[in-house]
């Protein structure tokens, strides 16, 4: 099977402002991809170029097979999409909304009434079909915008940003219902956050930072990457056990242990310490590490200056 | 969730989904005006207005001057294409609204042509106004307009060739704006002078030079005039107020047809359809 979305070279300016400077990647199908980097890193206009609704400056790329330059129309026939930004009719009802874009995506009529059945059910709104968008809360409205974007059963489905702003119940359910997505429907689904702990739910992630693609792999191996994990223990007897333990260390929190695996690690030093273990606690690095060690900086020191950054993307989105 | 998943395949594109497409932009226009028809009822006050209120004051300065018609007879064509022009280039901002709150993305992602896009906003807000215009038309028999069927009808086609041409235009101006505010403004330094311009409240004959040919040179002029003139076809009035209320549209002495007039609005809708479609597909 072909990768589902590849990328060369894309680069993309505004005027004088560089918004992507050349990044290579590719998505294989079925996997969740995650685009992870702080706004205005380049996410949302990578995105659009894969949308083919902004054209790349230099640069090409594939979506489901299909070059996103010379084969805008195949390229929408393959993809599915959920903005930041509500694309809701909020005058029409959620049935309506669905239905539209059953009609723009020429659905074969017979279809539309069960696949619209399909997907609503899916995101828990089938009950509500008859609203007006308008009465629904926001954690509705991204749910509808998913079930809408699947509609006309796509390869690739773009969330860009599925769960901002919304509060960590939502995110989870949401979160609920991308898992059981993929467990449903054959689809590759590539998604942008700021979020590190939502990135955890991608098979694999890119980190993007000013326009450039700073790492990518599994959340696991860009974690490992970065450091060991940190077993950390309380014994009867700290001397004892800190003579056996070369390169440990004695903090107030315990003895301190850097290891590859701590999973790993701990039942054999239950088993070969000698000493009994009171306490014992592993601590993994996290995405923020990993963001912090490609970028210099952590996730929330580069968004410092909320208002101006998106400000400065508004400006330059026009 | 047990059941079998059912999967969609887009088909290619056809011609006959491009209609589907266009059926359905037009469709939702429709949806929303009926839902919002207070606005749509609200647009019908300006030319209530002009009929009955500035019709009535002005009919005793002008009363010798309109002979044995009515002002307000005389003043009901130019408010029927006036009201036409009003709604037909406001509905052109539906789209700059679909743009700000966002739903124009959901139509510029689909895999559809961005004419059908444009096509179905000219049609539907052709529609529309050509809907307020039926209700303006039979305010006419309020103003001694004897409107028989052959009457109705040929407004009625005129209406509709003058409020898609309109909205054409409409498009063509906002096709890449973004905000409606920033459109309310260009809306309203436009609309009056071309109202004002087409011969709407005034009879073409014995106009200074310079607003002679500031007229001719308003496209409105020519939808105006065949409105007018087919009005005046269905009264009885004598020839010297006729020449005076309804003279023929000149083109250095030539009398334009109403049929080359009809066709220039025609084009001109095409043309201007034609640019509305280009601005739009200009991709970021």
């Amino acid at each position: 099977m072909t990768n589902a979305v590849e990328v060369q070279g894309l680069r993309k300016t505004y005027g004088a402002v560089e918004a992507v400077r050349g990044v290579d990647f590719d998505v294989r199908a079925g996997e969740t991809f995650g685009f992870l980097g702080p706004n205005g890193a380049g996410k949302s206009t990578t995105i659009k170029i894969l949308c083919t609704l902004a054209r790349a400056t230099a640069g090409s790329a594939t979506v489901a097979g299909f070059d996103v330059e010379r084969q805008r129309d195949e390229v929408r026939r393959q993809i599915g999409l959920v903005f930041q930004d509500t694309t809701l009719d909020s005058y029409l009802t959620a049935e309506l909304n669905l239905r539209f874009h059953a009609e723009l995506y020429g659905m074969p009529r017979e279809l539309v009434q069960p696949r619209l059945r399909q997907v609503l059910e899916m995101v828990g709104l089938w009950e509500r079909r008859g609203s007006k968008v308008l009465t629904f809360s926001g954690g509705m409205k991204r749910r509808l915008e998913i079930a809408r974007g699947l509609m006309h059963s796509p390869r690739v489905l773009f969330l860009d940003e599925p769960t901002v702003g919304l509060d960590p119940q939502t995110r989870a359910s949401i979160w609920e219902y991308i898992h059981q997505l993929r467990r449903q429907e054959e689809i590759t689904i590539f998604l942008t956050t700021h979020y590190m702990d939502e990135a955890e739910h991608c098979d694999r992630i890119a980190i993007m930072d000013e326009g450039r693609l700073v790492a990518l792999d599994t959340p696991a191996a860009l974690k490992a990457s970065v450091g060991t994990d940190r077993v950390t223990i309380r014994t009867s007897d700290d001397e004892a056990a800190l003579q056996r333990l070369p390169g440990a260390v004695q903090t107030s929190e315990g003895i301190v242990i850097n290891v590859e695996d701590g999973e790993a690690y701990v039942p054999e030093l239950f088993g070969s310490l000698g000493v009994p273990i009171t306490n014992v606690s592993i601590s993994k690095p996290s995405l923020d590490d990993v963001f912090l060690s490609y970028t210099g900086r952590t996730i929330r020191d580069s968004e410092q200056t909320p208002g101006m950054p998106a400000f400065f993307a508004a400006m330059v989105r026009r | 969730m047990s059941t079998a998943v059912v999967a969609v395949a887009v088909p290619r594109r056809t011609i006959a989904l491009d209609l589907r497409a266009i059926k359905i932009v037009v469709q939702r226009d429709l949806i929303r005006t009926y839902q919002d028809r207070t606005r749509f009822l609200s647009t019908l006050v300006q030319p209530v207005l002009f009929l009955f209120v500035l019709g009535a004051g002005l009919s005793s300065l002008t009363k010798g001057a309109t002979g044995s018609v009515d002002l307000r007879t005389f003043m009901y064509p130019g408010v029927l294409a006036t009201s036409t022009l009003f709604t037909a280039m406001f509905s052109s901002i539906s789209i700059v609204w679909d743009r700000e709150f966002g739903f124009l993305r959901e139509m510029l992602v689909a895999p559809i042509r961005r004419s059908s896009i444009i096509l179905g906003k000219a049609l539907g807000g052709a529609i529309v106004a050509s809907g307020q215009g039926v209700i303006v038309l039979l305010l006419g028999l309020l103003v001694d307009v004897p409107l028989g069927p052959a009457l109705v009808l040929t407004l009625l086609g005129e209406i509709f060739l003058l409020s898609f041409t309109l909205t054409a235009f409409g498009l063509a101006i906002v096709a890449r704006i973004t905000q409606v505010q920033a459109v309310m403004g260009i809306m309203q330094m436009l609309l009056l002078p071309l109202s004002f311009l087409s011969g709407a409240l005034y009879p073409l004959s014995g106009l200074p030079t310079w607003l002679g040919v500031l007229v001719r040179l308003n496209p409105l002029t020519y939808a105006v005039h065949p409105v007018r003139t087919a009005v005046f076809a269905h009264l009885t009035v004598s020839d010297e107020v006729r020449a005076r209320l309804n003279p023929p549209l000149t083109w250095f002495g030539w009398a334009v047809p109403t049929g080359v007039q009809l066709l220039l609005v025609a084009a001109l809708g095409a043309l201007l359809l034609g640019i509305a479609v280009r601005q739009f597909q200009k991709v970021e």
